[in-house]
Parts: structure tokens; C-alpha cells; sequence
């Protein structure tokens, strides 16, 4: 470690050069961007076809969300440092998105899971006996009922997986956290602050995003009040499911 | 692929894998170090607020902040930032940054999870209790915590299986420990050290996860042995919306 950070007079945050790397901080936003949600997107396909088979079959989901949860435990490093060592991933996209998606399975399946089992059973048996088939009542009925406790898996899963974005960075690619480690390198602390801060608030504007996201897409949810709306959907508050996987998961 | 495991096996028999700074075991104990360390002070800070909290009935709004304010904060960026303070006010390198972002990332689940258990004790056994002639804290000594207790273990082993996977990061900021091997593996050809650090740790973390599930049984005999006397089973029956957060270790 050289001087320059040690060195007192040394600003926490030097704004010249902020100014001077406004198109580059640009696109390492796109890149987090991206890399956020192709991880989302991807993760959240697998833990959807996931959860309609543990529901469907209810048998697999203990060893499903098992496999989950042993993926789950398995330190970010640790796995960066195993698909590095495979040829087909190596350093780079490849290998950050199959270890982000492998993040966000267990927190979406549990989440859709839970959200799916809430339905109640009455509207199950009505839908039933107006005249639904299985698949298409799923569809109609049971995923939108199910939408609160989906959206709440969605927070959690995008808001960790940007967080682990900044990890990222050591297999080359890792939009805000690539910031962080230049800073690292050079003992410069202007980057790692800026990298920090517009990470967290990337996390936080996809937080928000969801928020309204659910709002649209659950109109009937609405004009109740929120007292009744939080003993609705136990589930999806974010107290039930926080404890879950909480805590930024690098 | 094969080429790296063959790599790995030879690294595995060879005599710097086992002994010296550099070793497994110094690795893995230095690891094992600085996640009890953190563990320790977290459950410190955040096992008495939550039974606080929890005991007068206030501050859902807070248990559920400090969880997601915890989790959109990278530890990585926490660890680099300190990193420079801790080295101008003497604190050194790696430990400490590590520490304190392990504390963080510790602190929300046991927070939450203890508020949670002491929050949903049931109404009526408050009362009873209270009708009994318990006041404060023996209240809290022998009916809230005891009944709180198996999602407090819950809290305790989300964070562990966490601070277990997350100290790795304190490699890239110096503090040597299993992580060490994977970030200098990263650039290097020789892939053996770093595949034996990231299965090391791996195992590490899912014995972590292994051995707090063996003390949740151990504690809480009741939760396997359902149904056996009402009382206990009422006492151990978790608040409902907590369920789902019990489930997802």
C-alpha cells in the first residue's frame, strides 16, 4: 500500500475526476445493468419452471430447494474460482452470470413456491369448477393471486444480485464493482466511493421499480388499506421473507 | 478441466499444501477466526436489540429496514472503503475492514429473526405468564427467549452460512485466508491451489450451515418430536408470518 491513501490531505472524494470519467461511469452502469438482469431474467425462467413442478409434484421440492440451498451456501469466490478453472466459462460473462443466476434460485423459488401455496383453496375450487383445465388455471388464477409473494422474491433476488455485481468484477465483469477494485489497486479512494454508492443506489432504484411494478400489475390490491393488505399477504411483506436469505449475500 | 483437477491433485500432495503460512490448515483456521469473531460481536449488537425490541413491542418498521438497507450495502465496497482508514489510524490491513463488513452482514438476520420469535410470542402466553406474576425480565428470561429461541438459532445460522461465504472476500483486501489461493489463482496457470481453496471453502460453509442445523435440533427437541404436551407445543409454535422466513436458510 503506497502513500497516496494514507496521505491525510488525500479528499475522501476527488469531483475532477468524477468529472472527467462521466462516460465511462455511464457505461459501467449499462454493464451492471445488464448483467443484473440477464441474471434476474434467466434465474427467475429456471426457479418459475421450478416451482410449477414442486407444486405440481410436491415431493420434488424438498430436494429441489435443497440442491437451492447447497448452491446457495457455496461462497461467491469459491465459485468464480471453479468455473474460471473450466475452459467453456473462463474469465468473463459466462462465468459471472451462471454464478449470479445460481444466486437468485433460492430466493425465487421459495418465494414463488410460498406464493403459489397461499392461494386459497376455495378460489382453486372455483376456478376448478367453472371449468378451468390445471395448466390454464395456473395461469389465469393462480399466478397473479400469487403475484405479491413473487414480486417480494424478485426485490430480494435483484437487489442481492446487484450487490454481488460488484464481485463480478474480478472475473472482468463487474459494471460499478469494477470502480471499487480499480480503486483498490491504486489506493485511490474516489472510485470505491463512487462505485459504493451508485451500487447501492442501483439497488435501491430497482427496489422502487419493482414496487411500482407490482402495483400495476395487482390493481386489485389497491383500494384496501394497507393495514389489511399487510395481514393479506403474509408472505410477500418483506419482514416474512427478509430473514430468508438478508443481508447482502457477496 | 481435467488439466486443473490434475493440477489440484498435485498441489493436494504436495508438502506447501499442508504446512506453513501459506497451508491449508493456517488458511482455514484464519478463516474459522475472523468468522467467530464477527459472529461473536454481531449476535452481541443484535441478539439484546432484538429481544428489546421485540419484549416492548415496538420497531417492525426498523426490523424490516435494517434488513433491506443491509442487504443493498456490498460488503466487498465496504471492506475497500475502510481499508484506508484502517490503515491510517493503525488498525492494519484486512482483519478489521473484514470484521466490520462481516459484522454488517451479520447483524440484519439475527436482528430480524430474534425481533421476529420475541414479537410473536403469543398474546396469551404473555399473559399467562404475566398472571403467573412475571414481570420484565424474568418475562423475557423465561418465556419470551425460550420461545423465541428456534428462530434465533434460525437468524444465528443464516449469518454464520453468510460471514463463513463472504469472509472469503477478505482475501482482496489483504486479510489471508481461504480466499487467498482464489484471487491469486484467478491470473495464475497453476489452477490446484485455488481449486482446493474454493472446495475448502465451500465444505467450510456448508459445514457451518450442517452444524447449526444440528444445534437447532439439539436446542428445539420439541420441533422434531411434534405434538408431545400441549404447552410445549403451543410455546413452540413459531409466529406464522416467520415461517417462511425459517424455511429459507
Amino acid at each position: 500500500m503506497t502513500a497516496a491513501l494514507l496521505a491525510a490531505d488525500e479528499p475522501l472524494v476527488r469531483w475532477d475526476w468524477v468529472g472527467d470519467h462521466t462516460d465511462e461511469i455511464t457505461e459501467l452502469f449499462w454493464e451492471h445493468v445488464t448483467l443484473t438482469v440477464v441474471a434476474v431474467g434467466i434465474g427467475f425462467a429456471i426457479s418459475m419452471v421450478l416451482a410449477l413442478v414442486a407444486t405440481r409434484w410436491r415431493w420434488t421440492y424438498e430436494p429441489l430447494a435443497g440442491f437451492c440451498s447447497v448452491l446457495y451456501a457455496i461462497p461467491s469466490l469459491a465459485l468464480f474460482g471453479i468455473l474460471v478453472a473450466i475452459p467453456f466459462f473462463g474469465l468473463g460473462f459466462r462465468t459471472a452470470e451462471v454464478a449470479l443466476v445460481g444466486y437468485t434460485l433460492l430466493i425465487l423459488l421459495r418465494n414463488i413456491v410460498a406464493g403459489l401455496d397461499g392461494v386459497p383453496p376455495e378460489v382453486r375450487e372455483a376456478a376448478d369448477g367453472m371449468g378451468y383445465e390445471p395448466w390454464r388455471r395456473v395461469l389465469r388464477v393462480d399466478l397473479p393471486l400469487a403475484t405479491p409473494a413473487i414480486v417480494a422474491g424478485l426485490r430480494i433476488a435483484t437487489v442481492t444480485t446487484v450487490g454481488l455485481v460488484t464481485v463480478t468484477a474480478l472475473v472482468g465483469e463487474g459494471g460499478f464493482g469494477d470502480l471499487i477494485n480499480d480503486g483498490l489497486s491504486r489506493d485511490f479512494s474516489t472510485p470505491i466511493v463512487v462505485g459504493t454508492v451508485l451500487s447501492v443506489a442501483l439497488a435501491i432504484a430497482f427496489d422502487l421499480l419493482f414496487v411500482v411494478i407490482e402495483r400495476l400489475l395487482t390493481p386489485w390490491t389497491r383500494d384496501r388499506t394497507p393495514r389489511e393488505r399487510s395481514s393479506g399477504d403474509v408472505v410477500a411483506s418483506p419482514l416474512a421473507s427478509a430473514p430468508a436469505p438478508a443481508g447482502g449475500r457477496l | 478441466m481435467t488439466e486443473s483437477l490434475r493440477q489440484m491433485w498435485d498441489y493436494l500432495s504436495s508438502d506447501g499444501a499442508w504446512s506453513g503460512r501459506n497451508g491449508l490448515p493456517s488458511l482455514t483456521w484464519a478463516h474459522i477466526r475472523i468468522s467467530v469473531v464477527a459472529m461473536l460481536i454481531a449476535s452481541l449488537v443484535a441478539v439484546p436489540a432484538g429481544v428489546l425490541l421485540g419484549h416492548v413491542r415496538r420497531g417492525a418498521l426498523a426490523a424490516v429496514s435494517i434488513v433491506n438497507i443491509g442487504r443493498a450495502i456490498p460488503s466487498f465496497a465496504i471492506m475497500a472503503l475502510l481499508l484506508p482508514f484502517s490503515l491510517r489510524y493503525g488498525f492494519g490491513l484486512g482483519f478489521w475492514p473484514t470484521v466490520v463488513a462481516l459484522v454488517l452482514l451479520a447483524i440484519p438476520p439475527i436482528f430480524t429473526n430474534t425481533y421476529t420469535g420475541v414479537r410473536g410470542v403469543p398474546d396469551e402466553a404473555v399473559e399467562a405468564a404475566r398472571g403467573m406474576g412475571m414481570r420484565g425480565g424474568e418475562l423475557v428470561r423465561k418465556v419470551e427467549v425460550p420461545v423465541a429461541v428456534p428462530l434465533i438459532i434460525t437468524g444465528l445460522r443464516v449469518s454464520a452460512v453468510q460471514v463463513v461465504a463472504t469472509a472469503t472476500l477478505g482475501a482482496l483486501v489483504a486479510y489471508r485466508n481461504l480466499g487467498t489461493p482464489i484471487v491469486t489463482g484467478f491470473t495464475s496457470p497453476d489452477k490446484g491451489p485455488l481449486l482446493a481453496g474454493a472446495l475448502a471453502v465451500s465444505l467450510l460453509a456448508l459445514l457451518t450451515d450442517g452444524l447449526f442445523a444440528l444445534a437447532e435440533r439439539r436446542l428445539v427437541p420439541w420441533r422434531s418430536a411434534a405434538g408431545r404436551t400441549a404447552d410445549t407445543g403451543v410455546a413452540a409454535e413459531p409466529p406464522a408470518p416467520a415461517e417462511p422466513a425459517a424455511l429459507a436458510t
